[in-house]
């Protein structure tokens, strides 16, 4: 399974999503930069990503510590999810995120 | 727990320093106590335990040896009992900001106008600084320090003012309750009409816009207005409304904290990709004296776990010795048989 990651500078990085994996941890394998402070505790929301208009509905949706999560994350969007609440199945085959912007 | 705190700005002499008092510092000091070296430890935050009290104080942790799930706090407390004999000072609330050369040691200067001279300093610093996030908002810089401001030092800095605070959590809800007397107009600001503040200030805040006491808006921030970090404005967007501006001289944004390398950065020590690279005998950075354990160090194999970091500090203490008491031989003893190390428990 893929998963399509654009980074900060616009580049689009196709990744190798691996069955029960975060996304998280796939962005962070492929080193690419994800602060991810907490470790994927759902503790920091320094993993935020944007999701991509399509994938939205197909994503399982998230749990209340996540949204709780997201309200210290910055540029927070309708669109946004914490990376490491993300879990890849081969359903998610192609799932395209977009590394959201970092706290100065 | 009770912990001796040195009141800020005062000034010490100890053996070693040890920046940063999450696991991996706190452990450093009962493998420094052991061999009778006294241990300062500065933090940042107000309380000692690092990420495992500021980020995860009640999720459980099942990979510490011997302890099959501990929480952060858990960990945390465990270890303040164990380091108790050792009595180390904490200096808190406080970052590391310079560090100078004193004759054979060092003098570590805080940003509270705290000094310690000790012959070793241990850098235990994790991530770094935990500090307010920065939204990424273009030319916010300018206005920070004047107009927008990530703490509340002073109530009377918003005495009057037209003052929007951004955020959900409970630093947002706090101080909208408790700044809202004082200011002449107050904007809460979020991104959902939801809260992960305790339900009881999410009441009263409720409570204050209903009484048409202050206002509260959902939508995201686009964009600052102002001149010379003087704001005039912020320029806001949502589904319903599209763009707008809400008049304001003054922004409390509050996201939560993020880890920054700060002043360490500055400490004439070689880096690499913001960690430091140690000798995996002595963990020793690249200038002699100065160590770093815990997450903030890099070399080949290393695994970001407590458990390293502990190891890390065992090591460390020994070299240490090595330099804080050059004149004596380093004993190697077990706990187990040593009655001199149990004397200094308060076991024997």
């Amino acid at each position: 399974m893929k998963l399509i990651v654009t980074d900060r500078n616009g580049t689009v990085h196709e990744l190798k999503g691996r069955d029960d994996w975060s996304a998280m941890e796939v962005i962070r394998d492929a080193n690419l930069p994800m602060a991810a402070e907490c470790g994927g505790a759902c503790a920091c929301a320094t993993c935020h990503v944007y999701v991509a208009e399509a994938w939205l509905e197909r994503l399982p949706q998230a749990q209340q510590q996540e949204v709780d999560m997201l309200d210290f994350g910055v540029a927070v969007q309708d669109n946004s999810r914490l990376a490491c609440q993300i879990r890849l199945t081969e359903k998610l085959d192609g799932l395209e995120l977009t590394l959201a912007p970092e706290s100065l | 727990m009770s912990i001796t705190v040195a009141p800020p700005g005062s000034e010490h002499t100890t053996d070693v320093v040890i920046i940063g008092a999450g696991p991996t510092g706190l452990f450093a000091v009962f493998e420094l106590g052991l061999l009778d070296l006294k241990a300062h430890l500065i933090d940042i935050l107000d309380r000692p335990g690092g990420q495992c009290t500021e980020l995860y104080p009640e999720k459980p942790i099942y990979d510490i040896p011997a302890l099959v799930e501990v929480t952060g706090q858990g960990l945390t407390d465990r270890l303040l009992d164990q380091i108790k004999p050792f009595n180390a000072t904490y200096h808190l609330g406080q970052m590391a900001e310079r560090l100078e050369k004193a004759g054979n040691g060092w003098t570590v200067t805080t940003d509270a106008g705290t000094r310690i001279t000790a012959r070793c300093i241990v850098i235990a610093a994790g991530g770094g600084s935990f500090t307010p996030k920065r939204p990424p908002i273009a030319g916010i810089e300018a206005y920070e320090g004047k107009s927008v401001f990530y703490a509340v030092r002073k109530m009377d800095t918003f005495r009057d003012r037209t003052l929007v605070i951004a955020g959900g959590g409970d630093s947002a809800l706090d101080w909208t309750l408790n700044l809202q007397p004082l200011v002449r107009k107050l904007t809460l600001l979020h991104h959902r009409d939801g809260f992960r503040a305790a339900p009881d200030s999410v009441n009263k805040m409720r409570a204050l816009v209903a009484e048409g006491k202050m206002e509260f808006i959902v939508a995201n921030i686009k964009a600052l207005q102002g001149a010379d970090g003087a704001l005039g404005g912020i320029v806001l967007n949502n589904k319903e409304r599209g763009d707008f501006t809400v008049p304001c001289d003054a922004l409390l944004p509050f996201f939560g904290l993020t880890m920054k390398l700060g002043p360490v950065a500055n400490f004439g020590i070689n880096l690499h990709e913001n960690l430091i690279p140690v000798d995996t005998g002595t963990f020793e950075s690249s200038v002699p004296g100065i160590f770093a354990i815990g997450d903030i160090n890099t070399y080949p194999g290393k695994l970001k776990l407590i458990l390293s970091g502990f190891h890390e500090g065992a090591l460390m203490a020994q070299q240490a010795f090595r330099y804080c008491r050059p004149e004596e031989k380093l004993r190697f003893q077990y706990t187990t048989s040593s009655s001199s190390l149990q004397k200094k428990l308060g076991v024997a």
